[in-house]
């Protein structure tokens, strides 16, 4: 893992070396305007110039230590920068990723269950058509739809007024996450709009995401109901909710687990496209941004992140595998 | 599934005929497939007939021309069947040449991945060994990167532009290629078959080229097929982004990203500007269906473990 992590690191630097001296000064600024006079002195005192081995071992040096520059386009260090977007994304995680989870799992179980029935048709149709959607055009419909055609759920975080109190100082901000900050202060004024918020662009990564799970968990459950082990439950007279419950699906969750993992991880590129379209100011938002304007630390730290909690995740799922199939635990 | 034609006394007819006359009656039985190959013969058409339907009035054929500079999207008329986006780019012509930037995208991504992947894979998977474990470790280091964040960043290192897409996703894609093969070569590379050919003198080229990677390549075939799409996908997503072509080159998720101001519409008039959001969207969600369902086919007709139950 440390390994990864380490190669990780050096793509991430092989890309940033890639851009003239000039723009990876950025990582070293710490304010919004340099002259060309000092930023060549720039180039100079922090060796920009240097051979790239010597100039990764600082660089590394500098991540470890966290000095991460800073970010143009939030106008602040980067790592306050992302100390304010992030809780906007997790929130956003939070909310989805159990969704896309029991919404792949369920339709998937009922396909397989019910195989070539009407419902069974439904499923496999949306798990294709939610396969081949854009993630962006999805969003842009959904939000023709429920806001400029109904007139519900608006684009951004929070609605100005709520704003407002959130950013009193009445308000104690515990965790930075909205909904749960609005639960511990007891307003559920503030928790219903974050959920009123949260609903479209969640709504539109269930849709993109359960699709892939709906897939896998159909066929793993087909495969698991033509096991003999489902014919010897039978035979032993269990009934059909034990049947597929305990017997079919818990079998056929295992490589959902790893599919899961993935998603959750892969959810982070979905965030940059989700973000941007319904205006949520998280770390998907600011990565668009960031390209957009060439704020190459701001990139950099991102891609270096969500490269850490992509290994970390895999960690996770590998340890939870283990935990659920006592093949892997006792062999 | 026992079709009729195996009832039927065989005829002497060479072996491969026959089993590409049951991979294409397994290909046709799924209404799926058809439908699939029949929504890629259409955009093939209109791919082929683009100067015909829309005959380019620049030298680069994929600047789409727009009528004046007016910023309000204008509804479908008799001069644009499809109306225009904002800035009055013709959308029927972009759709149009779209459909060959479209095709140009996937088949570059994908072809370039399969022959890097093929020859790495096999490199990998029959040697083995320290090129092997290098290899694999690379491979384990771009798996870690989300797909779409990493790829963001190399086109800002490279410089925008389309080229610059295409550039970035075959970086990022061969290893999923390289591993798949490997780990199929893996199980083939000490079959006795494999070791008969070495005893009898054969290079290891040749093995390699005769003998390993046509047992081999299905699961990499599979892989391409039903990656065309995602790659159709991640690539309009980018464009969306800004980061692909630049505004009025016949590109897709670019011409998505024209209808962003006008997904609200006009006080009492919600869906006033439909077309401009909904006719690209819909485009690119069609052509990369009938790359899915095309994929799902070649999936089952060359699965092995679907392929005769």
């Amino acid at each position: 893992m440390i390994l990864v992590l380490a190669g990780v690191s050096i793509l991430v630097f092989s890309v940033m070396m890639i851009l003239p001296p000039g723009q990876r000064l950025a990582a070293y600024v710490t304010s919004e305007r340099v002259t060309p006079e000092q930023m060549n002195a720039m180039i100079a005192k922090y060796h920009l110039n240097d051979p790239a081995p010597i100039q990764y071992v600082r660089w590394l040096g500098n991540i470890l230590t966290g000095q991460f520059g800073f970010s143009v386009t939030a106008k602040e260090p980067v790592i306050k920068a992302f100390d304010d977007y992030f809780p906007t994304t997790l929130e956003l995680v939070l909310y989805s990723t159990p969704l896309i989870i029991l919404v792949g799992v369920w339709l998937g179980t009922l396909g397989a269950v019910r195989k070539d029935s009407p419902a069974d048709h439904f499923t496999r149709v949306f798990a294709i058509v939610g396969y081949s959607l854009p993630t962006f055009w999805l969003g842009l419909l959904l939000i023709m739809f429920f806001y400029g055609f109904v007139g519900i759920f608006p684009p951004g975080v929070l609605s100005n007024s709520i704003r407002n109190v959130v950013t009193s100082t009445g308000f104690h901000r515990y965790t930075h996450l909205v909904t749960i900050d609005a639960i511990l202060n007891w307003r559920w004024d503030v928790f219903l709009d974050g959920l009123y918020h949260i609903f479209l662009p969640a709504l539109n990564l269930v849709i993109i995401n359960s699709a892939m799970i709906m897939r896998l968990m159909r066929s793993s459950m087909l495969e698991s109901l033509g096991q003999d082990y489902m014919m010897t439950a039978r035979a032993k007279g269990a009934d059909a909710k034990t049947l597929y419950k305990r017997h079919a699906r818990r079998n056929a969750l295992l490589p959902v687990i790893t599919v899961s993992g993935l998603t959750l991880a892969g959810l982070m590129g979905g965030m940059v496209i989700t973000e941007t379209i319904f205006n949520r100011t998280g770390i998907g938002w600011w990565m668009a941004e960031a390209a957009t304007q060439l704020d190459v630390s701001a990139i950099m730290f991102n891609v270096l992140f969500l490269g850490v909690i992509y290994v970390v995740i895999n960690l996770i799922v590998d340890i939870i595998y283990a935990y659920v199939d006592p093949r892997v635990r006792l062999g | 599934m026992d079709t009729p034609s195996q009832d039927r006394p065989i005829k002497a007819i060479h072996p491969r005929w026959q089993e590409l006359s049951f991979t294409a009656k397994r290909f046709f039985k799924n209404p799926l497939s058809t439908i699939g190959l029949a929504i890629l013969a259409l955009f093939l058409i209109i791919a082929i007939l683009a100067p015909v339907i829309c005959p380019p009035k620049y030298p680069d054929p994929y600047k789409i021309p727009h009528a004046g500079w007016q910023i309000q999207p204008s509804p479908p008329s008799a001069g644009h069947i499809f109306g225009t986006t904002e800035e009055q780019y013709d959308l029927l012509y972009g759709i149009v040449w779209g459909t060959r930037s479209a095709f140009r995208i996937g088949i570059l991504v994908v072809g370039a991945n399969l022959i890097i992947g093929i020859l790495l894979g096999a490199i990998a998977g029959y040697f083995g060994g320290l090129v092997d474990e290098i290899l694999m470790r690379i491979t384990d280091v771009f798996y870690s990167i989300p797909y779409l964040v990493m790829a963001m960043a190399l086109v800002v290192a490279i410089g925008r532009g389309l080229t610059a897409v295409i550039i970035v996703m075959i970086i990022l894609e061969w290893p999923a290629y390289t591993r798949i093969l490997r780990s199929d070569i893996l199980v083939i590379r000490n079959k006795e078959y494999i070791m008969a050919a070495r005893a009898s003198g054969s290079s290891h080229f040749k093995i390699i080229l005769k003998h390993i990677l046509p047992n081999a390549m299905y699961s990499v075939l599979i892989l391409a097929s039903m990656n065309i799409g995602a790659t159709i996908l991640t690539a309009a997503a980018l464009s969306f982004l800004g980061l692909g072509s630049q505004t009025g080159t016949a590109d897709w998720g670019q011409i998505v990203s024209l209808c962003r101001n006008w997904i609200v519409g006009l006080p009492g008039h919600p869906f006033a500007f439909w077309y401009t959001v909904f006719i690209p969207g819909f485009v690119i969600t069609l052509f990369v269906l009938g790359w899915n369902l095309l994929g799902d086919a070649v999936r089952d007709v060359f699965d092995p473990k679907l392929r005769r139950k």
